[in-house]
């Protein structure tokens, strides 16, 4: 029978199927944070158990840190409490972890890809639902709860049926100003923030293709904002010169053996997905969200939808302080936020710094560009963005989670706008009361430099019309 | 953890569409280290206006009471913070009933002793309806026999058959796994990639 590269990798990581019942499930890798692995730590330190295969865990501290001043010791008592527990925990078992203050230390989605720990062909689990970053290397890579992750400290193994399989083509070239970030949410905006739910799903098909790793981590990082279980995409060329530059991915005689095993992992040609969806990449403008889920977007030239039955729009609206068929387009945001496991790589910060140089930032907009890693940021010195963004008016913070989820020092206000590269507008995501407009690097940065929401210089040139139209 | 089979009781109507995770427990709660005590901040951000009790939210409305939710489509999305789970529990749900729910959601509750029952949109809104037009209308839930009724209505839902095992006779999925790891190491040493 012909498979997809998801069967393929689901059949290679069962250990056994137990009959009307779920798979014993293998994990060769499972990175783990400060927030959601302490109850993990205790329930197995109960149990009186040891990990059972700690050569295989990675672990960082990265939501609850701060931004600024990373060498001074960290203010929120709770958030110091769950990090020292994390150094504790990995301490006592062993466990590869990377710290504030170490030169490796960030987001655990943009480090572990980065530092080679992430491999075509693994599955990878994380107690935090971005793990389906990693899928961007051809990985079945899925977030987790904090039960699973004591499971799998126990076991390296998970209890799971086999989710159904989708499918996404996207075929073409993209629009100029047109960035990876738009690409998924135009396919979160079409499927819906549930559309996906039950599924894995792989993304296929020449854009795809085209596309850098870093671009294939901020696809493949929002796959959950449609439901999906994961997203993978079926590694290349691309995949494994990116693998041969990592500080700790194989090298040599070992690489271009792996190399030979990772180019068979592929979906055969006549393979069958419960689903399937095709876009043409042409049809892709720049997107941003006007609501408070991932689903809730809409290309920057459209209005917002206006559905008078719609109670969870009107809710939404509500919410957002924004009004059924208004335009976007020259809306007076409050702060702009660069950064999180979606798009704070050392591309997007380029993107960010290559349209700014020679801008000044709005005077009445706080702008936050946050780096991934230690890595990113040293790589962003290395280029001179950070002095960049400085002559800019921007300040280049220090790397973390930061203003994505609110649980650290850099919290939106309430009732203000912040337009953000990162993965969520729920309500009160980035703060309590706190707007957020979800969208690329490019057209966060643009919204900094004109202080509302507006479109990169090469889209305004190819809409000019349709803009003045709508501005007017 | 705790047994469940049947659940009698009234419901709380929540009949909103794609319920977060962020939203059952705001990310500023999840700096605890333990899995106790979630259940007084559970939608926190919905039910209080600062620290007054937000009247219009239907956890501070004295109509409605018992351990059923009653919840709208793909309930849970987002993050997979259990404790969105735990503080379901924690308040004193025991089931949750939607017409969807997230898949990440959806494992969390049933390792935590919480029952998730999906059943037609139709069923959901008559079952809904129902509750805010009588506030005492009795909900019965059968896990043993996958079903869910009020009225003169019944509803046979889907449960995974090996997480209903678990669920009735309040075994945790980890005890399977530590009984494996023998063909575990097997497995390990049996790869060839």
């Amino acid at each position: 029978m012909k498979k997809t590269l998801f069967d393929k990798l689901w059949d290679m990581h069962v250990v056994k199927t137990f009959d009307n019942g779920p798979s014993v499930f293998y994990i060769d890798r499972h990175y783990i944070h400060e927030v959601t692995s302490p109850q993990a730590f205790k329930g197995l330190e109960d149990k009186g158990l040891e990990v059972f295969r700690p050569n295989q865990i990675i672990a960082t501290a990265d939501h609850n840190v701060p931004t600024l001043n990373q060498e001074l010791p960290i203010k929120d008592p709770l958030s110091a409490t769950q990090v020292s527990m994390l150094t504790d925990n990995c301490n006592k078992h062993g466990i590869k972890y990377y710290p504030l203050g170490s030169e490796y230390q960030g987001i655990v989605h943009v480090i572990g890809p980065e530092l080679g720990f992430t491999l075509p062909g693994m599955t990878i689990v994380c107690g935090d639902s971005h793990t389906s970053t990693h899928g961007a290397f051809g990985c079945i890579a899925f977030g987790i709860g904090t039960s699973q992750v004591e499971q799998v400290l126990a076991s390296q193994c998970l209890l799971l049926s086999k989710p159904k399989r989708m499918r996404i083509k996207v075929d073409g070239k993209l629009k100029q100003g047109v960035l990876s970030k738009d690409v998924i949410l135009h396919i979160i905006a079409k499927l819906g923030t549930g559309g996906a739910t039950g599924y894995f799903v792989e993304y296929a098909g020449t854009t795809f293709e085209a596309m850098s790793m870093e671009e294939r981590m901020t696809v493949c990082n929002m796959s959950i904002e449609m439901g999906a279980r994961g997203g993978l995409i079926a590694p290349d060329q691309t995949t494994f010169d990116y693998i041969a530059s990592t500080l700790y991915g194989p090298k040599g005689a070992e690489l271009e053996d792996k190399v030979k095993h990772w180019s068979s992992l592929k979906t055969d040609s006549d393979a069958v997905f419960d689903k399937e969806i095709h876009i043409e990449a042409a049809t892709i403008e720049p997107m941003i969200t006007y609501g408070t889920n991932p689903g809730m977007g809409i290309n920057i030239f459209d209005q917002i939808p206006s559905d008078s039955q719609d109670n969870e729009l009107a809710k939404s609206l509500n919410y957002m302080g924004l009004k059924p068929g208004e335009s976007l387009l020259g809306k007076s945001v409050d702060y702009v936020f660069i950064g999180s496991c979606t798009n704070s790589r050392i591309e997007d910060l380029r993107i960010a710094a290559e349209y700014v140089k020679g801008k000044q930032k709005a005077a009445d907009v706080t702008c936050w560009i946050v780096p991934g890693s230690k890595l990113v940021e040293k790589q962003a010195i290395a280029e001179g963005l950070d002095k960049i963004f400085q002559e800019a008016g921007i300040k280049m913070r220090q790397p973390g989670c930061s203003a994505c989820l609110a649980m650290n020092d850099d919290k939106i206000p309430e009732g203000k706008l912040c337009i953000s590269t990162s993965n969520r507008n729920f309500e009160g995501r980035q703060g309590q009361g706190a707007r957020t407009i979800l969208a690329s690097p490019l057209t966060a940065i643009a919204a900094a430099v004109h202080g509302k929401i507006w479109t990169a210089d090469a889209a305004i040139e190819r809409n000019q019309s349709k803009i003045e139209s709508q501005s007017r | 953890m705790e047994k469940i089979n049947k659940i009698q009781s009234s419901g709380v109507p929540l009949p909103i569409e794609h319920v977060d995770t962020d939203q059952i427990i705001p990310a500023r709660f999840l700096k605890s280290t333990s899995k106790e005590g979630f259940g007084e901040n559970l939608f926190r951000d919905w039910r209080y206006n600062g620290s007054n009790a937000n009247p219009d939210f239907v956890l501070n409305d004295s109509k409605y009471s018992g351990n059923i939710l009653v919840a709208g489509h793909n309930f849970g999305c987002g993050s997979s913070r259990e404790h969105a789970a735990w503080a379901i529990h924690d308040y004193g749900f025991r089931a949750v009933v939607s017409s969807e729910f997230a898949d990440i959601f959806k494992g969390n509750a049933m390792n935590n002793g919480l029952l998730p029952i999906e059943v037609s949109s139709a069923f959901l809104q008559e079952l809904t309806e129902a509750i805010i037009t009588n506030p005492s209308t009795s909900i019965s839930i059968s896990l043993e026999d996958q079903t869910i009724a009020f009225d003169d209505k019944d509803y046979q839902f889907d449960i995974d058959g090996f997480k209903k095992k678990c669920l009735l006779e309040g075994k945790v999925e980890f005890d399977y796994l530590i009984d494996m790891r023998d063909t575990i190491k097997e497995y390990e040493q049996n790869r060839t990639f």
